[in-house]
C-alpha cells in the first residue's frame, strides 16, 4: 500500500542488483535496470573494474606487479584523509582544511622530531613527533568543529578559512623550506614491511577497520548518521547534536594527521605545500564513491572504492602521458559527474 | 437594505474543492458587494483558508464558478488575482523586511525613467518616492518612504500592507486574522483605517478568531463548518455565543476510547511561574502519572512554545520546571534521558529523518539505552527485539514495512513511527503536539488508542490540540491558553465546549 509512492527506479533498484540474472524484456524495463544499475551503492564496483580491464587493453604496463604495487602505496595518504572526509560529510558538514591540515601536520611533526633531534633516541622522537601530529590534528578539529556549533557558521566558510590559515602558517614557518634529516626509522614506516605489508598499508587499514566499526556498530556511528539526515530531529529524539558535530571534525582532523605522516615519511621530509594536490580529490573522492553531500549517506568502503577510482584515474592518465592540466580538467569533470549523481540519487530518495 | 442594493464585486457560486478523498469545501455560495465587510469566521479547519487561497489564485476550485463584475474569474496564479483587483493580506506578512518601505509598496510595478522615447530599465526613484508617500498619508502611517520595513513595528507593517494593497487599486482586499500581532492601539488604528476604506467603496474579507471584533467591524457575517456555509447574514442578526455555537455545533461518533479518568497522588512534572524567551509567560501547573492534561487555545496561543520551553529548547527567562519534585533545567538530551518524549507538530522538519529507514527513525531516541559501555556498541539484538514489541503495539507490524524509508509512508504510518520511536524509550511524561494533524480517522483512532492506554499505565500525558473535540474526548483536565498566557484550568467534570473555546477566543475563564 504504502509501495507505490515510491518512484519505479528506486523500486527496483534492489531487485535489480539482487538478481542480475533476473530476465527482463522490453527496453524500457532495460533501461530501468540500467538506470538501477546506476544508482546502486556498488555500480562503482563494476566501472572500476570495467575501466582496469580497458586501460590495461591499452596499456598493458598497468597490470604489471609493480605498478600496482605503486598505485596501492600512492593512494594510501589520500585514502586515510579522505577515510576522515567521509565522516564529516555524514554528518552533513564539510572539511576543506584538511589539504592544509595534511602541510601544517607535516611540518609540525618534522620539526618536533628534528627539533629534539640532537637530545633524544629515534624512537622517543617518532613518539614526540606522532605526538606533535596527532595534536595538531585534534586541535584543528576541535577548532572546526567549535565554531560551526557555537558561532552556527557554516562548515564551508570555517574550513576553507582555517584551510587558506593553516596552509600560510605552514609557509611562513618554514620560509617555504622542506624540512628534511628526518629520523631513518620514521622514514622507514613509508616503505618498510611488516611480514610482506607495507607498514603504511597496514595503517591504513588499522584507521579503515577502526572507523567502520565505529560508523557502523556504536552509538556515535549512528548518531553521526542521525544528524547528518536531519539535526533538528536529532536534537529533538536526544543526540547531543554539538558534541556529534565537534567529534566528527576531531576524528577528520585525526585522519589528516595520520594521513600527513604518511605521506611526510614517504617524501622523508616536513613539507609546508605537502597534501596541496589533494585539493579537491578529498571530497570528490569520497562523492564518486557515494557518500552524499547532503548527509546521512555514507560508508567507508565506499570510500575505499572512490578512492581506488581516483587512483587508478591519476596512474593511467599519467601513464598515457597526459600533462598535470589535462588529468586535472579531467579530475575535475568526473568529480562534477559524480556529485551531479549524488544531486539525482539524493532527490530520488525523497529529499527535497 | 441600501447596501444590497450596491453592485456584487465578487460572486462565489457553489465552491468545492477536494484533497484526495476529503472534501474540505461543500458548494459554498457567497456574494460581496462594494463598500462591505464580510466578516469570515469557523474553527480550525472549517476551510477558511481554502476558500481564501482560492480567491487569491493559489488553488484552483474542483467545482462551482467565481464572477467578478458580471465575468467569470478563473485565477491560476496570485498575479491573476491581484490583475483582478484582489489584494491577499496574509496571517504572515509578505513584505522583504530588507527593502524599503517605497521599494516594498512598489515592487510589483516600479515606475521607470524616460528619456524621450527610450524606455531604459531604470527605475524613477523621485516617483516611486513621491507615490509612496501618498500611498502611507492615504493609510495615516507617518514613517519615512526610505525606512526599511525591518524596523516598523508589526502594526505598521500591517499599514504598509494595506498601502501595498491600495497601490494595486485593490478592489476586494482580503485580511486573514489581521490583529493578532497588533497592540490593542494599533488594532483600533486599523479598524478606523477599513472603515474609512470602505466608506470610499472598498470590499474587505475579514477573517478571525476574534468574535468581538468581528461584530463590531462587519456589515455581513459568514459561518464556515467543515467545508460547509452554516449561516449568512446581516451581523446584526448574530452574537457571540450563537456564533460559538454555530461554529462547533456538531456531534462526533465515539473516536475516543473509554478510561477510568483516574488521577494518581504522584506530580511527575510541575511548572512553576514559568516563562520564556519565546513569548510565554507565568505558567503553571502540575501533570500527575497517569493523566491527561489538554492545551487549548488558539494558534499562536503559546501552546507549543509551551512545550518547546518544557523540553529544553527555548530559554527560561523566570520560574522554574520540576521533574519528579527535583529542580530541573532541561536540555533535550537530558529531557529524553530523563524519560521525556516530544512529539512535535511539525513532523517533516523535526519528528523524522525522511531518508532513513523506518528502523533507523524508531530506533533513534532509545539508542543509549541499547549500549553497551565503554566503547558505546550498540546491542542490535535485544533492540531489535524491543523494536518489534513496539511495532506490534502500534500496529505497524508489516516487516517489509521496516526496511522502507520514512518518506514513502502515508502521514498516519509516519505519525506511528515517531510515536514507536518514543515508546521505545518507556517516557514518563509524554507531550503530543498535534498528535493527529493530517492523519486520517483510522490513524487517528488508533493515536487515541495508544494515548489512552499509556496513561492507564501512568504516564503524565500533555496533550496540545487544535481539535476541541479531541481535548474534550480524552482529557483529565484543559489548560487554556491565550497570547502566551494561562486563562483557565478546567477539571473534566467541568467540561464544556462553549466555555472553553469562549476562554480560548476571548481570554475570559467564566468557571
Amino acid at each position: 500500500m504504502a509501495d507505490d509512492r515510491v518512484p519505479p527506479l528506486l523500486n527496483r533498484s534492489r531487485v535489480a542488483v539482487a538478481g542480475k540474472g533476473a530476465g527482463g524484456a522490453g527496453i524500457s524495463a532495460h533501461l530501468n535496470r540500467i538506470a538501477a544499475g546506476v544508482f546502486s551503492e556498488y555500480s562503482i564496483v563494476v566501472f572500476i573494474g570495467v575501466y582496469f580491464l580497458a586501460a590495461s587493453l591499452w596499456l598493458p604496463q598497468i597490470a604489471s606487479q609493480r605498478n600496482l604495487a605503486n598505485l596501492l602505496v600512492s593512494m594510501l595518504p589520500l585514502l586515510v584523509v579522505g577515510m576522515g572526509q567521509t565522516v564529516v560529510l555524514i554528518t552533513g558538514g564539510i572539511d576543506l582544511s584538511l589539504p592544509s591540515l595534511v602541510s601544517a601536520v607535516s611540518v609540525v611533526a618534522a620539526w618536533a622530531m628534528v627539533g629534539i633531534g640532537g637530545v633524544a633516541s629515534p624512537t622517543v622522537q617518532i613518539v614526540v613527533g606522532v605526538a606533535a601530529a596527532l595534536g595538531v590534528g585534534v586541535a584543528v578539529g576541535l577548532f572546526n568543529g567549535l565554531a560551526i556549533t557555537r558561532l552556527k557558521m557554516p562548515p564551508f566558510m570555517v574550513t576553507l578559512s582555517s584551510m587558506m590559515v593553516l596552509s600560510g602558517l605552514a609557509l611562513w614557518s618554514t620560509g617555504s623550506q622542506n624540512i628534511s634529516r628526518l629520523p631513518e626509522s620514521f622514514v622507514e614506516v613509508g616503505y618498510g614491511k611488516l611480514a610482506g605489508i607495507p607498514y603504511a598499508v597496514l595503517t591504513a587499514v588499522v584507521v579503515g577497520l577502526l572507523l567502520h566499526v565505529l560508523l557502523s556498530r556504536t552509538l556515535l556511528g549512528a548518531w553521526l548518521y542521525a544528524v547528518g539526515h536531519n539535526p533538528t530531529a536529532s536534537l529533538i529524539s536526544g543526540v547531543p547534536v554539538s558534541r556529534v558535530i565537534v567529534s566528527a571534525y576531531v576524528i577528520s582532523g585525526l585522519c589528516g594527521a595520520i594521513g600527513s605522516l604518511l605521506y611526510t615519511a614517504r617524501l622523508e621530509s616536513g613539507s609546508p605545500v605537502l597534501g596541496r594536490e589533494l585539493l579537491l580529490d578529498v571530497v570528490g573522492a569520497c562523492v564518486i564513491g557515494g557518500t552524499s553531500l547532503f548527509g546521512g549517506r555514507g560508508k567507508i568502503v565506499w570510500t575505499v572504492l572512490g578512492v581506488l577510482l581516483f587512483a587508478m584515474l591519476d596512474n593511467t592518465l599519467t601513464l598515457i602521458g597526459l600533462e598535470y592540466y589535462t588529468v586535472m580538467t579531467v579530475k575535475g569533470t568526473v568529480i562534477l559527474l559524480a556529485a551531479a549523481l549524488d544531486v539525482l540519487r539524493h532527490r530520488l530518495a525523497g529529499g527535497a | 437594505m441600501e447596501r444590497e442594493s450596491r453592485e456584487p464585486v465578487i460572486s462565489i457560486d457553489g465552491i468545492e474543492k477536494w484533497f484526495y478523498a476529503t472534501t474540505v469545501l461543500r458548494g459554498v455560495t457567497l456574494c460581496i458587494r462594494t463598500g462591505q465587510i464580510l466578516g469570515v469566521v469557523g474553527e480550525n479547519g472549517a476551510g477558511k483558508s481554502t476558500l481564501m487561497n482560492i480567491l487569491g489564485g493559489v488553488l484552483k476550485p474542483d467545482a462551482g464558478r467565481l464572477t467578478i463584475g458580471g465575468r467569470a474569474y478563473e485565477p491560476s496564479t496570485p498575479r491573476d488575482a491581484a490583475a483582478a483587483g484582489i489584494a491577499f493580506i496574509h496571517q504572515e506578512l509578505n513584505l522583504f523586511t530588507n527593502l524599503t518601505v517605497a521599494e516594498n509598496l512598489h515592487l510589483g510595478a516600479l515606475p521607470t525613467r524616460r528619456f524621450g522615447k527610450l524606455r531604459p530599465p531604470l527605475v524613477d526613484w523621485a516617483k516611486l518616492r513621491a507615490s509612496a508617500g501618498a500611498l502611507l498619508a492615504r493609510v495615516g502611517l507617518h514613517v519615512s518612504v526610505d525606512t526599511r520595513v525591518a524596523e516598523l513595528s508589526p502594526g505598521r507593517r500591517q499599514l504598509v500592507e494595506i498601502a501595498k494593497a491600495l497601490a494595486g487599486n485593490a478592489r476586494l482586499i482580503i485580511l486573514d486574522e489581521p490583529t493578532t500581532s497588533l497592540t490593542s492601539h494599533e488594532a483600533e488604528h486599523l479598524f478606523a483605517l477599513l472603515r474609512q476604506l470602505r466608506a470610499s467603496g472598498v470590499a474587505m474579507i475579514y477573517i478571525s478568531h476574534n468574535l468581538a471584533d468581528v461584530l463590531r467591524l462587519c456589515d455581513k457575517i459568514a459561518v464556515l463548518r467543515d467545508g460547509q456555509l452554516i449561516s449568512t447574514g446581516p451581523t446584526d442578526e448574530y452574537d457571540e455565543t450563537r456564533l460559538i455555537e454555530q461554529m462547533v455545533g456538531r456531534t462526533v461518533e465515539q473516536l475516543f476510547p473509554s478510561r477510568t479518568h483516574l488521577i494518581r497522588e504522584q506530580v511527575v512534572l510541575e511548572a512553576q511561574e514559568l516563562s520564556s524567551s519565546c513569548g510565554i509567560s507565568n505558567i503553571g501547573f502540575r501533570l500527575h502519572a497517569g493523566e491527561v492534561l489538554g492545551l487549548a487555545g488558539l494558534v499562536g496561543a503559546g501552546r507549543t512554545e509551551l512545550a518547546r520551553t518544557l523540553f529544553g529548547l527555548e530559554r527560561i527567562t523566570s520560574g522554574a520546571i520540576y521533574l519528579n519534585g527535583k529542580l530541573f533545567r532541561p536540555a533535550p538530551w537530558e529531557c529524553v534521558r530523563d524519560g521525556i518524549a516530544f512529539l512535535t507538530e511539525d513532523r517533516r522538519d523535526e519528528g523524522l529523518m525522511r531518508e532513513a529507514s523506518v528502523l533507523e527513525n524508531a530506533g533513534l531516541a532509545a539508542l543509549p539505552r541499547y549500549c553497551q559501555t565503554p566503547a558505546r556498541f550498540i546491542a542490535r539484538g535485544r533492540l531489535r527485539t524491543a523494536m518489534q514489541t513496539i511495532a506490534d503495539h502500534v500496529r505497524l507490524d508489516n516487516s517489509a514495512l521496516q526496511r522502507q524509508r520514512a518518506w514513502t509512508l502515508s502521514g498516519g504510518n509516519q505519525q506511528k513511527i515517531v510515536l514507536a520511536k518514543w515508546l521505545l524509550n518507556k517516557p514518563r511524561v509524554f507531550i503530543l503536539d498535534e498528535p493527529t494533524r493530517g492523519i486520517d480517522v483510522v490513524a487517528k483512532q488508533e493515536v487515541y488508542r495508544l494515548i489512552a492506554e499509556l496513561a492507564e499505565k501512568g504516564t503524565a500525558i500533555l496533550l496540545i490540540s487544535s481539535e476541541i473535540e479531541e481535548l474534550l474526548g480524552l482529557s483529565d483536565r484543559i489548560l487554556v491558553m491565550r497570547a502566551g498566557r494561562m486563562v483557565t484550568l478546567v477539571n473534566r467534570s467541568e467540561f464544556n465546549r462553549e466555555q472553553i473555546l469562549n476562554a480560548a477566543l476571548s481570554g475570559r475563564g467564566d468557571y
